[in-house]
Formats: C-alpha cells, structure tokens, sequence
C-alpha cells in the first residue's frame, strides 16, 4: 500500500489507498444435506487522489500493478468532481470491539455440526420440508492511509448461521426462514430454529382476506423488508441535499409519530455492521436520525458533508468498490412499550406481516410501498388464525409512521444492519383475490 | 495485470490427473468503467482492473470450492478445494455427460466499449442530463453507466480448455419529479453486449422519460384490486422471467420430490397460444454465450410450448440426476462464486394480434408499460411497471402513477388470453440470485393480456 502512496504522490499531493482483504469459509446445505464447502480469499485495492482539485478513482483486485492503478486514477480526475473535502489526518480511533479470534478456531466439523442441527430441528418438526441452511466464519481486515499522514486499520471477524425451509403441499408453497450473525462465533441454533418453527406453526392454516383498509402489524422481519428502504434514502446525506428527500428541509419538525426514534450506530461492540471508522477513515459516531418521531440529522461522507456545510457523520461507504458515499452502518428502532402478543391482542380484524415481496420496487423517494405477503398471517379478534396468501398490501410510510397504533417493546437484529422492535400500524391498503 | 493463461496453463496437466471424481478451474480478468451522475452533476468517475480464479471439485456427490485473487500456490488451491468435496461428500457424483471442448471464443463486439475515451462517453451522458434537466419541476436525476470486457479461461478434468471473452454496456437513467413534498420518478435501462451505439441516440427517449415524470405528481394512484391488465414487450419480459423463468430453474427441483411432481413435463401451465424460450444460443444479446460456467455448449431450450411444459434448464448435475439433457445454463456472476442454475434470454414468442386488436375490446383495464423490478417465490411473484394507464372502452386513457402487479404461477399463466404479434427483447437490467447479483440476461415478450391480475393500489 506504501508504494502506492508514494507513486501517487509524485503526480499528485493528495491521495489515499483503500485496502480490504477478506478470508471466508462457508457450509452450505442443500435439499437437507451438506452439498458444498467453499472457501474465499480476496483483496481489493482502492486508490482515489485530488489532482489540480478534482477527484480521480481506480481500483484493482490482488497484487494488481501500482502504475497502472496510477494512471487510471490520474486518468479519471482529468474528468472527476471538483473535490470539496480535506482528507482527514486522523490516526486515533474509538475503540469498538469487533474482532474474537474464537471465530477463527471453529472447526468445519463444528459448523457442519450447526447445520446438520439446524436442518434436523426443521425438518424433525414438519416432516417433508426442504432446507438449504449454512454456517460461515472469516475476518475481514480493512487498511486506509492517505497523505496528510491519516491512517486506520481494524480487523472484524464475522459468524453467521441461515436456514431456509421451504413446504410444498399439492400446489401451495411456503417459505419460512431465519438467520443470526455476530463477530462471536454464534452456538446457539435454537435461537433461529426457534423462530423458523414458530412461523411454520403460525402458517399451518390458511385464512382469507378481505380488500379493504386493514390495521397491520410488521414484524422485525416485515419492518425490514417494508419500511426500511424509503428511510434510508431519505435521510441519505446525498438524497437532502438534491432536494429529493421528502424530510430534507424538516430538521427540528416533527415529521413520524412521537413513539417512532431512529439512529445508527456503528459503535455497538461484536455486531457485524460495527467498525471504528468509516471507509474514508472518519472516526465512527452514534447519529441521531429521528428522535419522538422528530427529525434531527443526515447521515454525510465527507465530500456530500462539505457541500452541504456541514460535518461527516462517518458515513462514507465503498459499496461494490465505488467512490464512498453516504450510508448506514447499522439502523436501531428505539423499542416502545407494547409487547407482540397484546399488539396482536388489539386487532379485531388485521394483518401480522413477516415477508414483504417486491416492497422496494416502488417509487422509494416518495415513501410509497406496495408487496405480496410472502409470509403473513390473519388476525380475527385478537388471534392469528392462518397464513394469508394472493394478497397485496400497499402504503406510505410518511403517512403510516406518522400516526404509529404502537412500537413493539421486543427488539431484535434483522441481518447484520437493522435491529427492530415490531410496529403496528393503524390501516394499510389490502388488496386480496377472490 | 495477472497472467491468467500462464495460470491456466500451469494446471492443464494437474487437473487431468484429479483426485477427485471432476475437477475445474476457472480463471478471469477484468477491465471496467463506470461513470455516475447525481443531480446535475458527475458523481463519480472511475477505472477498475479485477482478477483471479477458483478450483472446484467434486467427490462422492460433495463440492469444494475456493476462489482467490493471488495467483500463487494454484497447487495447493487445488488441493483444498478436493480436501472440502472429501468432506462434503457422501452420496454418489453424477454429471450429465458433454464432448470435451477445446476453443477460443472473441468477444463479438466490434470495438472494446472500455477503450472508448472517457470524454466520448462524458459527452454523451452530459447530453442526456441536460435534457433531463431542461424539463420544468425536474427535481433531480441519476444516470448509472458502466461498461467492461472480460476475458475467462476454464478448464476441466474431462479435458476442456476454453477461453472466452465478452463484453457489456449497460445504462440506467432516472428522472426525478417533485413538487409540494410529492416525489415521482421515471426510469430508462439499456444495455449491450459490448455495442457503445446500442445506448447512442435515445436523445428523444429520455426528453419522454423526463416530462413522463413530471406528468406523475398530478396523476391519480389506481384503486387496487383485479383488473384486466395489457403489458407491453418491456414489462411482460420481466413479467415472464419472474413469473416462470425462476421455475424452470431445475436447482430448485431436481432434489425436491414434491416439486418435481409439480413441474411433471407434459403439464398443462398455460393457454394453447402461450409459448416460452430460453436460449443463451441466440446471437449477440446480453445473456448469450457460447459455452456456459461448466464448458457445456448453449442450447434454445422451450419451457413452455403449446401451454405444456415441455423443459427447463440446467447444470450438468441437475440434468443427471434429473436424467435430461444438459441445456448450458450453468453460470457465474465472476470468479468467486460457483456456477448455479440461471436464465439467458428468456422470452415468450409472438403471436398474431396488434396492440389495438388486445385492448378493444376491454372496458375498463390497465395498460402498464416499462419496469421498476420484479421478485419471485416461485409460486407467487410481483413484477412492477414504471408507468400505467387506465384503459377505458377500448382505449388507453388517463395516467396512473406507477402500479405494482402481483400473480401466481399456477392461475396467472392460464388468464393470458392474447399475445402481440411485436415480440421485443429489453437488454437493460440484471438478474439476481443466490446472492450473485446482477447477471447480465435479456427478457422479451410482444404485448399480453392477462384476465384477473391482482393490482395493487390505494
């Protein structure tokens, strides 16, 4: 990395590289047995200077050729954004806890151990379903220097374990399914064989739905694959300041119901989405988002942070290997005070959603949302009576956290990026066959 | 750069001396650009250079694979990738049998679309941005243009050698509408295998695209319930992907006893008009090659013909355990992952009607054009247009904003009661699955009708 700082800094006096290397093992189960074990090396190399004020970018993968990756750089800032931002000299981090060499030390044998139990605590429960489940470890080490002497440098482990069951009875299909990841090594299976149970007891019959206005209740699962994505656009730095965040000129207003409070935080220790500092090397922070449903802050990198006069909140992300750009680290719901069972309890006639299908294809600027309950479930005087199936539920999260019915008091992480309490909502479109 | 046919070469000799019952390595490497545009400005220009390989092998019915980006120790890669089929296995290994192939196959396109110069492309997409931008209430815009060519080398233990090179363009263009806290978008995907020309000359496409979005924000959202819906070739492309392409998929069925009685061949999925095709063998779209991921040669596979289910695609293990034949579907998204099940060109053939003959004689329906995205769980599926209009006594009326459409599988197929005869293929767009994400595919269709197709809305 050294050399290509210092090859960079003769045709330019600002640079910095970007090294990420990963080294993954997964098991992956197949139709309920082991079918494949795979391992993953990589390195990437990213190298982005500020030549004559504007931004030049090139990446390479292995031990790729330092002039090369030069050139490419030098060649792309002849076009490239005028740069806005210093590139930070910092060398002192937070300390956040991400790296357990005990991740390293699990065995293959254990993990295939982890999926045999997985798949046999599925399919020991509802005879005749198929499981493709998985177990994976690795560590991921992350180097940044630049040219103003700024440098950081972190290695996360990661563990996660995933079980899919799908049931198949004449033509109906039913997919359930849970994971859990960590930078422990995760043991406890029963904890997602615990939920995968519970959703195939709760869709073992089969209830219908009336079209109509209907109130619902999201679970973690159906927050994440609902609501999620129109917030995280909107309080994109980038999004506020293009004016195409519906929240953008709302900082101090109340814009969600009281209940609703968002903030991410990439301080929390052994969580997968956890990290000292950001792909640019900007220290990490907690950033309140939404606090009693008011909004008080963006998420910025540094070049969306200085365009719109304002700090980076240690955002910069390099998804896919790009340019960094402003992005969560890991969305926490504050929990309220109602538990699952009493918010089903309140429900004469309603909706549980776990699965959302195609909820991100809509119009997501404008909040607006529309998907197939993949897996939900039918409320009738309080009770879940059956899975419900051919149905659509269609809303706007501007209008339905707005006036929330109540936020759930039982949090839990939904991949390595959200960790939600449930939400019930007052009343969604429901569009049913038949 | 990596010299990934010395690496090749280094192995031809190993690898057909396995200790293994198949052994393969694939090697590759890369060259992109990419340019983005947020607003009026560029966002983000950039050059990309990518390399590196994998072993796969297969012991007792049980794969290993590893995938690296050093090019050192191949020996060693070799043998712990055998090391993890040994202990993954535990069955039996069956491969559907192919010729060995030896070949080298050139890209196709007629000038490397990562050579162009930078400034040619900047040019082309400033001149795109600003028609955008000239339109009135135009919020915002992102444009997302990448290009690559990559060549990939495999070989294999039955004695395979196969280079291949390809070459990609892809453009995604977006406008945005806003007005009084109301924000409403519009999108335009193209892409190529390799040809710059295919995304030249759309000057005209994206001013529609523009003044379409800002048409939106005073447009009513439809009721939701079931309607007789029209699509056109771009929307009814995704449609037949997600709604049956994903099925044919025999990953998902080849082990599955219960699924496999679902997808018996000879069952009735469809109306007597109704025909669907997959074939990676047509030449020059996004999703054709000439051998797949496993050196097995493409073919034009039917899926649906006459109604009837007549095939599916697939890998050399699906096809012998299946007994079948292979089709060539196995496929890649890059060197670190294994080749799966995947579509190439999908599309449903034409039929004899005109556009005006399908909805004359609808009262009151939705004719939805153009595509957000599309998902499936097999059974049931969404699929969603970027633009819809209420038809009303045989003709289409006002604008809708964008409508999300929902099926499944077994009764949505059977309410398709008339097909265009304007059959076209949409090159835009990628496909993902198993986390390999997007493969570049086409889908195509003419004009459909389809009875009773659940919309939703307010």
């Amino acid at each position: 990395m050294e050399h290509i700082l210092a090859r960079a800094k003769k045709v330019t006096g600002d640079a910095e590289v970007f090294e990420v290397s990963s080294e993954e093992t997964q098991v992956r189960f197949e139709a309920n047995r082991l079918k494949q074990l795979q391992t993953n090396q990589t390195t990437s190399v990213a190298l982005r200077i500020i030549k004559d004020g504007r931004i030049g970018y090139a990446t390479t993968t292995g031990t790729g050729d330092a002039d090369e990756l030069v050139g490419n750089a030098v060649e792309t800032a002849g076009f490239g954004t005028v740069a806005r931002f210093q590139l930070p000299d910092t060398k002192e981090y937070p300390t956040v806890d991400i790296y357990d060499p005990a991740v390293e030390s699990v065995s293959i044998k254990h993990m295939i151990h982890l999926g045999e139990e997985m798949v046999a605590a599925v399919t020991g429960h509802t005879p005749g379903i198929m499981c493709e489940a998985g177990a994976s470890r690795g560590v991921i080490t992350v180097r940044i220097i630049n040219s103003r002497g700024g440098q950081a440098e972190y290695r996360k482990s990661f563990f996660s374990l995933d079980i899919e069951g799908n049931l198949i009875e004449e033509t109906d299909m039913l997919f359930v399914g849970e994971s859990e990841s960590s930078c422990h090594p995760v043991s406890d299976f029963k904890e997602v064989t615990d939920l995968v149970l519970r959703q195939l007891d709760l869709a073992k019959k089969h209830a219908s739905v009336p079209t109509r206005r209907l109130p619902v209740v999201f679970t973690p699962n159906g927050v994440g694959s609902a609501l999620i994505l129109p917030l995280m656009s909107a309080l994109n730095g980038k999004m506020v300041l293009e004016g195409a965040s519906p929240v953008g000129d709302k900082i101090g207003r109340k814009v969600f119901d009281k209940e609703f409070s968002l903030r991410d935080d990439p301080t929390i220790g052994y969580r997968p989405g956890s990290r000292p500092c950001d792909d640019e090397g900007v220290p990490s922070q907690r950033t309140r988002l939404i606090e009693k449903g008011v909004v008080k802050g963006f998420l910025y990198d540094l070049q969306t942070a200085a365009l719109a006069g304002t700090r980076s909140t240690g955002n910069g992300s390099r998804n896919r290997g790009g340019l960094p750009a402003p992005s969560p680290s890991a969305f926490i719901v504050k929990p309220g005070k109602t538990s699952f069972d009493d918010m089903v309890a309140d429900i004469k006639e309603g909706l549980v959603i776990e699965q959302l299908m195609g909820a991100e294809q809509g119009n997501i600027l404008g909040g607006d949302f529309s998907g197939n309950v993949l897996l939900g479930y039918k409320v009738e005087n309080g009770k879940i009576v059956g899975r419900v199936k051919d149905t659509m539920v269609s809303g706007n999260i501007y209008k339905i956290l707005k006036d929330i019915a109540a936020v759930g008091s039982e949090s839990r992480w939904i991949s390595s990026f959200l960790r939600t309490p449930p939400i019930y909502c007052k009343g969604l479109a429901v569009s049913s066959k038949g | 750069m990596l010299d990934i046919d010395a690496a090749a070469r280094s192995l031809a000799e190993r690898i057909k001396k396995p200790r293994a019952d198949y052994l393969e390595a694939r090697f590759e490497e890369s060259q992109t650009s990419h340019i983005t545009y947020r607003g009026k400005g560029l966002e983000s220009i950039g050059r990309a250079t990518s390399g590196g390989g994998n072993v796969r092998a297969l012991v007792k019915g049980g794969w290993g694979f590893t995938s690296f980006n050093s090019l050192d120790n191949l020996p060693d890669r070799v043998d712990l990738a055998v090391e993890q089929a040994q202990s993954a296995g535990r069955g039996k290994s069956r491969l559907a049998e192919i010729e060995p192939a030896v070949d080298e196959v050139p890209s196709g396109a007629a000038k490397n679309p990562v050579e162009i110069p930078l400034a040619e492309k900047k040019r082309l997409l400033d001149e795109y941005n600003e028609i955008i931008w000239s339109t009135p209430q135009i919020q915002t815009s992102t444009i997302g243009y990448s290009d690559s060519r990559k060549k990939v080398v495999f070989l294999n233990s039955e004695g395979s050698y196969i280079t291949q090179e390809r070459a990609d363009v892809s453009l995604r263009l977006t406008a945005v509408a806003a007005k009084d806290g109301e924000v409403q978008q519009v999108g335009l995907s193209l892409g190529s295998r390799g040809d710059f020309s295919a995304i030249e000359g759309l000057h005209q496409d994206v001013e529609e695209m523009s003044r379409h979005a800002v048409e939106l924000l005073s447009a009513p959202q439809a009721r939701g319930g079931e309607y007789t819906v029209v699509l056109d070739p771009i929307l009814a492309g995704v449609f037949v992907h997600e709604a049956f392409g994903h099925l044919s998929e025999s990953d998902f069925v080849y082990e599955n006893d219960r699924m496999r009685k679902i997808m018996k061949l000879g069952k009735q999925f469809g109306a007597k008009l109704l025909n669907i095709v997959d074939s990676a063998a047509e030449p020059g779209l996004r999703g054709s090659y000439k051998y797949d991921d496993e050196g097995v040669p493409a073919v034009k596979t039917y899926l649906i013909r006459e109604g009837k289910l007549v095939g599916r695609l697939h890998s050399r293990e699906t096809a012998a355990k299946m007994k079948e034949k292979p089709t060539g579907n196995a496929r890649a998204l890059n060197y670190r992952f294994p080749p799966i099940v995947r579509m190439t060109n999908t599309y449903i053939e034409p039929g004899s009607l005109s556009l005006d003959d399908m909805i004359a004689d609808v009262k009151e329906g939705i004719y939805a054009k153009n595509w957000y995205g599309g998902m499936t769980s097999m059974e049931m599926f969404t699929f969603s247009a970027g633009e819809a209009y209420m038809i009303r006594n045989g003709k289409i009326a006002e604008a809708l904003r964008p409508v999300m459409l929902t099926g499944n599988v077994f009764t949505t197929l059977k309410n398709i009661d008339a097909i265009g005869n304007d059959l076209d293929m949409n090159q835009g767009g990628g496909c993902g699955k198993g986390g390999q994400s997007p493969l570049p595919v086409s889908n195509g269709s003419p004009h459909i009708r389809i009875q009773k197709c659940l919309v939703g809305g307010a």
